[in-house]
């Protein structure tokens, strides 16, 4: 069965090329201007197409869109020169941590970024004590350590293009990233 | 040992000029000096593969100004001021025309072709006044190797007239920034300290960071994200070859290597935690320096080896320390208003050059290893990463203004030379090299 089935499709590409091939003996068709209507108004029409069928997409469970489904986001942001956890990023951790435990099969790096106002060597420690600041907090909720990584990418990877405080403090961050699951 | 250098520098500065013609680099207010740089005579031309030598001639001149000139300290006339010694006239120039036009100083020499296939370019240094001969030095070099000579010969102009080392013999590695700030590439790319014979050393594929020289050898250290594994590498420029340096299971960076070449320091970090580090090149053994909750990173060796200046947030914000090699006795050396990074000692030993974060500018400073004598150099929205001339004069940098474009610049001691360092891309994080061999 599966020795037959290569031999079919070459049958059937032959088939194909066999009418192709007909098709192409026929003159290629020199344009002509359509014959003027004699005023009926009568428009050639021989059918109609449907609609395309609809495809949604769907949240496909254990990934990132879960996640932030879930939690509300994937990402929580810092004060300036901190890496203390306020109220709204505890909320989100929390509720990251909840899906965590619903979805146990699931693995999360932790990004952890700084913005453009510190030197480069210290928005990289301070990138990874962030990252580590969202890890301990998931760890305490019960999700495994071993479930997590956390990597650091100091100033290297803003969110938001600006130099001013309003994308500052969207680019102080940490991002929980779903990197394997079912 | 901070004394020893202090006097060192004192007795640099305190020297009486043996020669009339002498610039002093330190005070910043003198005029800069006019000097002649015509173009060097060859005998009839010659072609080589680098051109032809009247030709080279015209290019050798060109570079030794464009040294002197971006220094700050000299001022190469216009080429039209003066008439070009010719091949005869080397040893026995015509100085009244150079005295006309105002110059102080000489600079000029010879292009021929040799037999084998070399060049040869000679350099030579005259006071115009005393009709003095300065200097004299000769090179020969291959074809390819050409622009090498111009610069020896202004590393002897230079040093002649201000009792400095000179620096133009010497490379650049840095990073070349290309695309929108969210997903930047960046590149390591090596040039001369001019910008001449640039060349890409990685692709672009993998986040690349602080690429610094080897004192020694033909080595980087640099930071890479490759594999998502940020961490130490090893760049063998003259093989192509690359390594990671230790087996850490978290995040390693910011490198820089010993004096002797022998010894790599940098950050590793542990749960959330920087720590100093010091990895041995010969043996791939790795000692951690310091300890605790803080974030101790960017250490840079003494020129002698013995002391390493760093930065630590352990006394709650970022701030100088100086300790011994091996760890012990950190003593904080910054203080005042505002945040204090990126040190990195100067090879005379006299100075550190940081990151002085004060009233939301970033601004290149300099601080004695003792913690005194700080001083601004730059005023712009972001200078950070400072990088020393070899012979401690000039210092690299980045500058990323507020529309966030990079660049490299240069200042020197005095503060008042602030130079663009011409890049095909935008760049940061430069690390100037050791004079070349």
């Amino acid at each position: 069965m599966t020795k037959a089935l290569p031999l079919l499709l070459v049958a059937g590409s032959l088939l194909l090329a066999g009418c192709g091939k007909t098709r192409d003996v026929l003159p290629p068709e020199a344009w002509q201007p359509a014959p003027a209507q004699a005023g009926t108004g009568a428009i050639d029409q021989a059918g109609t197409v449907p609609p395309p069928e609809p495809v949604r997409s769907t949240t496909l469970a254990g990934s990132q869109a879960a996640l932030v489904e879930a939690a509300g986001s994937d990402t929580i942001l810092f004060p300036f020169d901190s890496y203390g956890l306020d109220e709204k990023a505890r909320q989100t951790l929390g509720a990251q941590a909840e899906w965590l435990g619903r979805n146990p099969e699931v693995r999360v790096s932790i990004e952890g970024h700084a913005d453009e106002r510190g030197t480069r060597e210290y928005n990289l420690a301070l990138g990874e004590r962030r990252a580590n600041a969202a890890k301990n907090f998931l760890a305490a909720q019960g999700v495994g350590t071993e479930r997590m990584s956390i990597i650091s990418y100091g100033a290297e990877r803003p969110a938001v293009d600006g130099s001013n405080e309003e994308a500052w403090a969207l680019n102080r961050r940490a991002v929980t990233l779903v990197v394997s699951g079912r | 040992m901070i004394r020893t250098f202090a006097a060192l520098f004192l007795a640099l500065i305190a020297v009486p000029a043996a020669a009339q013609l002498r610039i002093d680099i330190t005070s910043g207010s003198q005029a800069a000096m006019p000097v002649a740089i015509p173009a060097f005579p060859t005998g009839a031309p010659v072609a080589t593969p680098a051109g032809n030598t009247a030709e080279l001639g015209r290019q050798v001149a060109d570079i030794i100004s464009n040294n002197l000139s971006g220094t700050g300290l000299f001022r190469p006339l216009p080429a039209g001021a003066f008439a070009a010694p010719t091949m005869n006239q080397v040893n026995a120039p015509p100085f009244g025309s150079f005295r006309t036009a105002a110059a102080q100083a000489l600079v000029t020499g010879f292009v021929t072709a040799n037999p084998d296939g070399t060049l040869t370019i000679g350099c030579t240094l005259y006071d115009v006044f005393s009709e003095e001969k300065l200097a004299a030095q000769g090179f020969t070099v291959t074809p390819a190797g050409w622009r090498r000579a111009a610069h020896k010969c202004s590393d002897i102009v230079y040093s002649r007239l201000t009792g400095e080392s000179g620096y133009f013999d010497s490379r650049i590695v840095y990073v070349a920034e290309s695309g929108p700030r969210t997903k930047r590439v960046k590149r390591l790319a090596v040039m001369d300290q001019d910008g001449a014979n640039h060349r890409f050393l990685t692709s672009g594929a993998s986040l690349v960071l602080m690429p610094r020289f080897s004192p020694v050898n033909e080595t980087l250290s640099y930071m890479s994200f490759q594999n998502d594994r940020p961490r130490m590498w090893i760049y063998n420029m003259g093989t192509g070859q690359q390594q990671p340096v230790g087996d850490f299971d978290s995040m390693s960076f910011a490198g820089r290597f010993s004096p002797d070449g022998r010894t790599l320091v940098f950050s590793v970090t542990r749960a959330g935690n920087s720590d100093i580090h010091a990895y041995d090149v010969a043996s791939r053994t790795t000692r951690r320096l310091t300890s605790g909750n803080s974030i101790d990173t960017s250490p840079s060796f003494s020129p002698d080896g013995r002391a390493i200046v760093f930065e630590s947030d352990r006394g709650g914000s970022q701030q100088l320390y100086v300790m011994n090699a091996d760890g012990s006795g950190a003593q904080r050396i910054s203080f005042g208003e505002g945040r204090a990074g990126s040190p990195v000692w100067s090879p005379r030993g006299d100075l550190i050059a940081f990151t002085r974060i004060q009233g939301g500018k970033f601004r290149i400073a300099v601080i004695r290893p003792d913690g005194s004598g700080e001083r601004l150099l730059t005023d712009s929205w972001q200078d950070e990463g400072p990088s020393w001339s070899p012979n401690g004069r000039v210092i690299l940098f980045s500058r990323t203004e507020r529309n966030g474009r990079s660049s490299l610049r240069s200042i020197d001691l005095t503060g008042r030379n602030d130079r663009r360092i011409p890049t095909p891309l935008e760049a940061s994080d430069p690390a100037w090299g050791p004079l070349l061999r």
